[in-house]
């Protein structure tokens, strides 16, 4: 396989009155042509900034450094129209909350046909023709009538489906998804995880799935990048990552999901304390003070991305289970 | 499922709430009418968490401000500590307010982000005089210790200074904070990050114990319901499908809609974490329900019967109640 997409020692700063952010903080990453990644962390972890960084859509004040390559092509120094050509039909993405990524005063039509006279340079009668298989696709009832309603009319696993019909439109390589399924139920949560795992299967795309559930990466990815205070902590393939997991950080998030086996009454294991402030470079690993193994060495020195072998990757001192 | 029928209730206990035939309907044009509630039985006894699970559109949410009559019903009873609150006065009414509190599902919305954190707290108190300014203040301290929160770092600070998890602790201390008897959650959980969901989970569980609460919790994740409840209702398009508690609801599962609901929580493993028993589309309009059983319509084992009689709650199992013509073996 090849590689698509590779991320390396990239880094996101945002200037604030109180200082430098640091949001991302060096993550290395590649994806390959088809392949899945889960990146999951708490609010504030860096995993969105991380995938709109890669796509470029940071705003001004955001300071990038690092490396992005696109099949081959350093796109990180490319100036932002040159990468603009890339949307659509090389990387999209489907935005967290469907209420209010679609335009509100638009059709749904010639939101879904936009990028298909505009990209594909479709006439406007094969593009609706094009719009009516998508939507059947992504299995709305009744397409043709879809085209013609405003957003408000929809539910939100509808807009959901809309927003997939929209960034599958131009057959993307690479399609970033960020926290798709959060607004939703859990029974549309599953139909829409369903449908994009099905729809990448269909047309080989790789995907970026952003989230902070561990259990929704578990059934759809390849592989995790687990990210905590900017740093990708955990980085291994799935299977591998759920079956022989080495950062404290990964199992306490696990450990904090709700399920059914669990007993009634019983008290669900929480991750104490908060993240630490991301305008401040403290010595040590960012997860001591959270951390239930904690020991003098974590909160003196930070510990390095090591290579526990089987591609697993992790960033602790002193593993669960042991070091390799 | 999606019946009616009462055999789930109990009259012998110490019952705090108890709902009789609630129907909700909102009138949204000449002759449209949303009919978010039908005919929905339930009571609630001293101490018990009555989780409320469905679909949006369900009416759960409706049920929820139903009961405390904002707006009230269109019919049916809810009976408050030994009281009719439907027909009782306004005056009357609000007498009884401070009892029933609300907890809503946006932490941050939910609270005034013009007013500092001990102005939010002593509001409710100062509407109903509870005690001066000393005690006040004393009452916010303990409120805050209660749920976590440092009364020294976070008095004065505003909800926008706070993360969603703070903020939901604040609404916690506020619907604490005139000494209810229940609490309704809706949703308390669903806008949270994993980690901070069990959090104020455990926070909700140990406000319970402390204050002898009797709660709603309002959710359409089962597995969250699953921790924290006593008794669990299923509702779909505004009738009730089953009624069991939450480990026999899951071991010994009997309408196909729960079935669905069970197979729809994503499981943290990669092993297990194919769905099963995922049920296609979405709910009908409620403007427009499904003759028969509502759920009829999604349901793989719908029969013609279905269609043409509604099915009502019986017992199953001791404290299981299930609305179905074809329950699951």
């Amino acid at each position: 396989m090849s590689i698509l997409l590779q991320i390396e020692d990239m880094s996101v700063s945002f200037a604030t009155p109180r200082g430098n952010l640091k949001a991302v903080r060096g993550v290395t990453i590649d994806l390959e042509a088809g392949e899945s990644l889960g990146v999951v962390g708490e609010s504030g972890s860096g995993k969105t900034v991380l995938s709109r960084a890669t796509m470029g859509l940071l705003p001004g004040s955001a300071i990038r450094t690092g490396t992005i390559t696109y099949k081959g092509q350093v796109i990180s120094d490319l100036p932002a129209n040159e990468v603009r050509d890339l949307w659509g039909t090389g990387m999209a993405m489907i935005f967290q909350d469907p209420m209010t990524a679609l335009n509100p005063v638009r059709r749904i039509g010639s939101q879904v046909t936009e990028s298909l006279t505009v990209r594909l340079g479709m006439s406007k009668k094969d593009a609706k023709l094009k719009a009516i298989e998508l939507l059947k696709r992504v299995r709305i009832p009744d397409p043709e009538a879809m085209l013609r309603k405003f957003p408000y009319q929809l539910s939100g696993g509808m807009r959901q489906r809309i927003m997939i019909a929209i960034a599958v439109s131009c057959n993307p390589e690479l399609l970033f998804a960020d926290e798709p399924t959060t607004a939703l139920d859990v029974t549309v949560q599953a139909q829409v995880l369903e449908l994009l795992t099905e729809l990448r299967k269909e047309f080989n795309t790789a995907m970026i799935l952003v989230t902070h559930d561990l259990g929704v990466v578990a059934g759809h990815t390849d592989k995790i990048a687990v990210m905590y205070a900017g740093d990708v902590v955990e980085y291994a393939p799935t299977r591998q990552l759920f079956n022989n997991m080495k950062m404290p950080y990964t199992e306490a998030l696990l450990k904090s999901i709700p399920r059914l086996e669990t007993p009634t009454g019983s008290r669900l294991p929480v991750i104490e304390g908060r993240l630490p402030d991301p305008t401040k470079d403290e010595p040590g690993c960012p997860f001591a003070s959270r951390c239930p193994y904690v020991q003098d060495k974590c909160r003196a020195e930070k510990p390095p991305l090591t290579d526990g072998g089987n591609k697993h990757f992790y960033r602790c001192w002193f593993p669960i289970g042991g070091a390799k | 499922m999606a019946g009616s029928g009462k055999a789930h209730m109990r009259p012998e206990g110490d019952r705090v709430l108890v709902v009789e035939d609630l129907t909700v309907e909102f009138k949204i044009a000449k002759d449209k009418v949303v009919k978010a509630v039908s005919g929905v039985s339930f009571d609630l006894i001293r101490g018990e968490t009555l989780a409320v699970v469905g679909e949006s559109g369900c009416g759960k949410s409706t049920l929820g401000k139903a009961i405390l009559q904002l707006p009230k019903p269109t019919s049916g009873s809810v009976n408050f500590l030994s009281e009719e609150l439907t027909t009782m006065s306004k005056h009357d009414l609000r007498e009884r307010r401070p009892s029933m509190q609300m907890i809503f599902q946006d932490p941050v919305s939910s609270l005034d982000p013009r007013l500092p954190v001990s102005e939010v707290l002593a509001e409710p108190l100062k509407v109903w005089n509870k005690g001066n300014q000393v005690e006040i203040d004393a009452k916010i301290d303990e409120l805050l210790n209660a749920v976590n929160l440092d009364p020294k770092v976070v008095r004065d600070r505003r909800s926008y200074e706070f993360s969603g998890g703070q903020c939901q602790r604040i609404s916690i201390a506020r619907s604490l904070a005139l000494d209810p008897t229940m609490i309704i959650c809706d949703e308390p959980v669903s806008a949270l990050d994993v980690s901070v969901q069990a959090q104020i989970l455990n926070l909700l569980q140990d406000m319970k114990d402390r204050y002898g609460l009797t709660l709603i919790f309002i959710s359409h994740d089962l597995a969250v319901v699953k921790a924290v409840s006593t008794r669990v209702m299923v509702m779909y398009l505004g009738k009730v499908c089953e009624v069991a508690p939450p480990d026999e609801l899951y071991l010994n599962t009997k309408h196909h809609y729960t079935k669905a609901l069970v197979g729809s929580v994503p499981i943290p493993d990669p092993d297990r974490a194919v769905t099963k028993g995922l049920i296609m589309g979405e709910p009908p309009s409620p403007m427009n329900p499904p003759s028969g059983c509502r759920f009829r319509t999604r349901c793989p084992a719908a029969t013609e019967l279905c269609a043409n009689e509604e099915p009502q709650l019986r017992e199953v199992s001791l404290g299981h109640f299930v609305a179905c013509h074809h329950p699951i073996d």
